[in-house]
């Protein structure tokens, strides 16, 4: 009996020290590589290919997924909104939502599935080919020349990512709205127009959708540069981007929403 | 994929976020309305603010002229200071009663401003003096049902 409840505390405390020595870790690799960044803005190219993978390559799910999450705002808004006689308020649900919460989570959840995932397999799996101690040998420092342009890739893609998001949301609730509920053109964008503002919205979302992309990213590092080089510990990793950038960013729009939206 | 595809695609890419946040700003977005550095503020004391919020709406004949900036408690006369900015291009005269006034049934609190007939117009950082606080729905149902029973009073 003492012996199991033993075992119990050892085995919470053992996981509390590992996480808190891997997120020192997880810190500490970050300072790294945003101290070796100067190499991937004096080569232009390197971050242009990190732009290529992880923004362009995400493109077609974005654009898709904020149509469709768009839609479906307009048509269950539409529903709602008519119960009140005022289904011209549509324009401000779908932009307010879009613009203030759907557009940076959503798009940051994508972004840690399509763009998170791929750089911590890739990174992994240059790890378990020995690429990276590879290039340490030739005295190329692979912070300077993979991880710091692949870092700040992720970190510019994401922000546009998520304006794009949010704008084929607003387009895809239009079409609904508009084109085949029929609510008037002018009372869908006047209204918009008249409730949402610029810096106090369109910039907090933007300022979240930064926060999400660097947090995205450095895990998605992070995780893929501290992998096993195994085939299973390189799954593992990847599994775990994906599981721990969702919880991040949702906790984190948490905090940011505090912060943003304090109901003045 | 060659370099100059890649470099096509980048670009395509970086046009489109630019475009799309271009569009988040200016199409959904009020960028284009009253601006925070154009324009004068005047100050405004309310009896009873109501449910005022900061960045409220401030309408003339309906027209959007202005946005209340602040919403403060002056501890000395007992009543609410609210600063209101108002677009540079429209003036009011000394004599402009400000009145809080409420969007629709349930809608959001506004301020209202009647253009008076004074000459002389409202400068920056000047206070309005004629106001008319927010109808406090319970206070109007009181007085309803206190007026009831003063009717009952008099005609027994």
């Amino acid at each position: 009996m003492i012996k199991a409840i033993d075992g119990g505390i050892r085995l919470i405390g053992n996981q509390v020290v590992n996480g808190v020595w891997r997120f020192g870790s997880a810190t500490r690799f970050m300072g790294h590589v945003v101290s070796q960044t100067m190499l991937g803005f004096r080569r232009p190219r390197l971050l242009l290919d990190q732009v290529f993978f992880s923004g362009v390559l995400s493109l077609i799910i974005i654009i898709i997924s904020g149509l469709f999450v768009g839609l479906v705002l307009g048509l269950q808004g539409y529903e709602t909104l008519k119960r009140y006689g005022s289904a011209e308020a549509l324009g401000t649900l779908v932009a307010l939502a879009l613009v203030r919460e759907l557009g940076p989570v959503v798009s940051a959840l994508l972004f840690a599935s399509r763009a998170g995932s791929a750089m911590t397999a890739k990174l992994g799996l240059m790890k378990s080919n020995e690429q990276l101690s590879a290039m340490e040998m030739m005295a190329v420092d692979p912070f300077a020349r993979v991880i710091a342009p692949m870092f700040w890739g992720g970190f510019l893609a994401m922000p546009l990512l998520a304006a794009i998001f949010s704008a084929m949301g607003i387009f895809g609730g239009y079409l609904i709205g508009v084109v085949i509920l029929g609510v008037d053109t002018g009372a869908f964008w006047s209204q918009m127009q008249a409730s949402v503002d610029l810096r106090y919205d369109v910039v907090n979302g933007v300022i979240k959708s930064v926060v999400f992309g660097a947090a995205v990213t450095a895990i998605a590092l992070f995780e893929g540069y501290d992998s096993p080089p195994t085939a299973e510990g390189v799954s593992h990793a990847v599994t775990r981007t994906v599981v721990t950038s969702a919880l991040a960013v949702l906790a984190l729009d948490f905090v940011l929403t505090s912060f943003m939206f304090t109901g003045f | 994929m060659s370099r100059t595809a890649v470099d096509l695609w980048v670009g395509i890419f970086v046009t489109g976020g630019q475009i799309a946040l271009l569009v988040l700003a200016l199409k959904v977005g009020n960028a284009s309305s009253v601006s925070e550095t154009d324009g004068y503020r005047i100050v405004a004391e309310f009896d009873n603010i109501g449910g005022l919020k900061v960045r409220a709406p401030v309408k003339s004949a309906g027209v959007v002229v202005g946005r209340v900036e602040r919403v403060q408690f002056d501890n000395k006369k007992f009543v609410g200071r609210v600063t209101l900015l108002i677009d540079k291009h429209y003036e009011f005269p000394k004599d402009t009663i400000g009145s809080i006034l409420t969007a629709g049934l349930l809608g959001e609190q506004y301020v209202g401003l009647d253009g008076g007939g004074d000459d002389q117009m409202l400068k920056d950082g000047e206070i309005m003096k004629m106001t008319q606080s927010a109808v406090v729905l319970e206070k109007v149902i009181g007085q309803f049902l206190y007026n009831k029973a003063s009717e009952g009073n008099t005609q027994k």
